[in-house]
């Protein structure tokens, strides 16, 4: 048994999406890639013929036209499009998984929060590729010990930065921060983004700066850290902590820590390499954390199906 | 602003910020503002040595809020205009917002030299709210003079005033500040800057080689302080470009007095920077000037030569607001070197 799932957005998250679900997806059959141009010009859509996936090309008008043969849509377009289309969706039954930054549904991270949210709602939102890389780093500080605040870094190679990212770089920083407060658990969070244009291009590396109790036990961090790195390694392969909490304390840093210390934890995220290159690890966890979503929505559907009649054998 | 041929901004409460870690009371801020002021200084910059939103783990927790060192600022500024520094990444439109309500002159908008392409919506925030609007491209030295044009013409295009060369480690040479100045001013209808940081000992000289191929708006600070070695001297600047001939609107004596009575007596010897090896080493290896301070930091925790951390991150490639890379290399070097120790045991 599996659900019905369509792709809407032919780009590069939508390309790899379909090649993630096409490879490893187990409860979800990809039955079209949705764009707004004719398939020649459309790299995504064609690559999608090529797999023997249907396509259509009249965006929103597409979906309402096979509506009856999905149950899930993976929205792949851009915040604005998908803040249009999230009413339609809601009217024809159909749920949601949001990888722009619109975030009509709640902020969502496979690893934290996907059982809370799930059966909830009917539209959720994977945050930022920064977010799903770090937020559960946080939340596995906040589960040991009270985190006051939280501060992540990404880093990315701008190769793999595309345009709708450089157009609306604040959505990153703001949709992230506030991220790491709602779903990872800081009392107040900050992100912050840059871009490296070195080659050969760098990999996506993320650093988490959490700020707690003095007395707080940093072997239980590190135990809970690696834990939840070993459950994101199984929807994010290339996902590795490559600096366990380093501790700063007053000697270390500038600025009065009263009495807190700072545990400084880094990660890298290699990607797959299914669409893109492997350094272009913040796309493929966006993918990877929706096609982990994807398959606890399906349980979901499968679990529930008797009452919805969405599912399909 | 006067009719003067060249506008100095006088960045102390900006990139000086870096020098004493982010640690100005708003108090001081307000002594320096109402000197450089009473001075004639054509404009002061404040905020986070790393803009507006800088104040971070990161880069380090400043002494007060953007708000509060502007409320501190503005009462003291007559004819001299404000002007505030925003990197899109680390800060956002909801700081410009602040910094437009508070009294806000101009905004300068900072990216990487390769990355102008980020600015776009905060070159049009500015611009919607009749500020003037400044493009910065940061780490000039690590692009070829035609892709720091192409760049240019990127922020020109959002609505960019003025655009700067940033030689953010302090790593150009003249003839590299003569080749990007003036094809900028050659090619652009606007302004053309430059900021120097002297790592290499040419904050003066290649401010002058700036000048000498047309840029007509110069960043200094008093006594030289900012981050790395520090960045032109703005009183030498100023004594300098009158000899040159070139007729600028802050009084000299002022501009010293500013210098020597306000500004160094805030500041401790560890504080103001000097051309010593380690930030002399920035320049050499091309790194961002504010990593000198977090890196002899981290040299101290990890035992490690704080030059060996800085030519490690050269070959990096790092680049502005990377700090935290700087842990990540320590701690790494330090590692290494244990392991070689073991390994000989």
């Amino acid at each position: 048994m599996s659900v019905k799932a369509a792709i809407v957005g032919p780009g590069n998250i939508g390309t790899d999406l379909m090649y993630k679900i096409l490879d490893r997806g187990e409860s979800i059959d990809l039955e079209r890639m949705i764009g707004i141009f004719p398939v020649e010009e459309s790299e995504g859509l064609q690559a999608a013929l090529d797999e023997g996936i249907e396509v259509g090309t009249e965006g929103i008008d597409s979906v309402r036209e096979h509506a009856d043969e999905i149950d899930v849509v993976f929205e792949a377009t851009s915040s604005h499009v998908h803040a249009e289309n999230a009413p339609v969706y809601e009217d024809l039954g159909l749920f949601a998984i949001d990888l722009t930054p619109a975030a009509v549904g709640p902020y969502t991270v496979p690893v934290v929060n996907l059982d809370d949210v799930v059966g909830e709602t009917n539209n959720i939102n994977m945050v930022t590729c920064g977010g799903q890389a770090t937020i559960p780093i946080v939340h596995a500080v906040d589960r040991v010990a009270d985190v006051d605040y939280a501060e992540m870094i990404s880093h990315i190679a701008s190769k793999s930065a595309g345009p709708g990212t450089r157009q609306n770089i604040d959505s990153f920083t703001q949709t992230t921060s506030a991220g790491l407060e709602e779903v990872g658990g800081a009392d107040r969070g900050k992100a912050i983004i840059t871009l490296n244009p070195a080659e050969p291009p760098i990999m996506m590396r993320n650093t988490v700066h959490t700020q707690v109790h003095e007395d707080t036990d940093v072997d239980a961090v590190r135990d809970s850290i690696d834990r939840i790195a070993d459950e994101i390694r199984t929807y994010v392969p290339g996902y590795e902590i490559t600096m366990e909490p380093e501790v700063k304390g007053a000697d270390d840093v500038a600025f009065d820590l009263g009495d807190t210390i700072i545990l400084t934890t880094m990660l890298e995220v290699e990607g797959e390499g299914q669409h893109l290159p492997p350094y272009a690890g913040n796309l493929d966890i966006m993918t990877s954390a929706a096609l982990g979503a994807g398959e606890r929505v399906a349980a979901n559907f499968m679990e529930a199906g008797e009452m919805g009649g969405v599912a399909h054998d | 602003m006067t009719d003067a041929d060249v506008r100095l901004v006088d960045m102390t409460l900006r990139d000086g910020m870096h020098a004493v870690d982010h640690s100005f009371t708003p108090e001081e801020m307000a002594d320096v503002a109402a000197a450089l002021d009473a001075a004639d200084m054509d404009v002061v910059e404040v905020s986070h040595g790393d803009g507006m939103g800088g104040s971070s783990i990161n880069y380090g927790f400043s002494a007060a809020d953007t708000a509060e060192y502007l409320d501190a600022v503005v009462p003291q500024l007559t004819d001299t205009e404000l002007s505030v520094l925003l990197l899109p990444g680390i800060g956002t439109v909801e700081e410009l917002d602040l910094a437009a309500e508070k009294g806000a002159d101009i905004c300068r908008l900072a990216t990487h030299v390769t990355e102008a392409d980020v600015s776009q919506e905060h070159f049009e925030y500015v611009t919607d709210r009749g500020l003037e609007a400044n493009g910065l491209l940061m780490l000039s030295h690590m692009a070829p003079p035609e892709t720091v044009l192409e760049q240019a013409k990127l922020m020109e295009d959002y609505g960019a005033d003025a655009v700067y060369v940033m030689d953010s480690a302090g790593a150009m040479l003249p003839s590299d500040v003569r080749e990007r100045v003036s094809l900028l001013v050659d090619e652009l209808s606007i302004d053309v800057g430059f900021h120097a940081h002297n790592n290499l000992g040419l904050g003066i000289g290649n401010s002058m080689a700036a000048l000498d191929e047309g840029a007509v708006t110069i960043d200094g600070c008093l006594r030289g302080l900012g981050a790395g070695s520090g960045n032109a001297q703005i009183e030498v600047l100023v004594g300098v470009m009158e000899k040159a001939g070139y007729d600028v609107a802050p009084d000299f004596f002022g501009v010293m007095d500013a210098a020597a009575d306000v500004l160094v007596p805030m500041i401790s010897d560890d504080e103001m920077p000097e051309l010593d090896n380690d930030s002399l080493l920035l320049g050499y290896a091309g790194v961002y000037s504010s990593f000198l301070r977090h890196t002899r930091r981290a040299g101290e925790k990890y035992d490690v030569d704080p030059r060996e951390i800085l030519i490690e991150l050269g070959e990096m490639q790092v680049v502005g607001g990377q700090e935290d890379l700087i842990t990540d290399v320590a701690s790494r070097l330090a590692g290494e070197r244990a392991g070689a120790e073991s390994d000989d045991d």
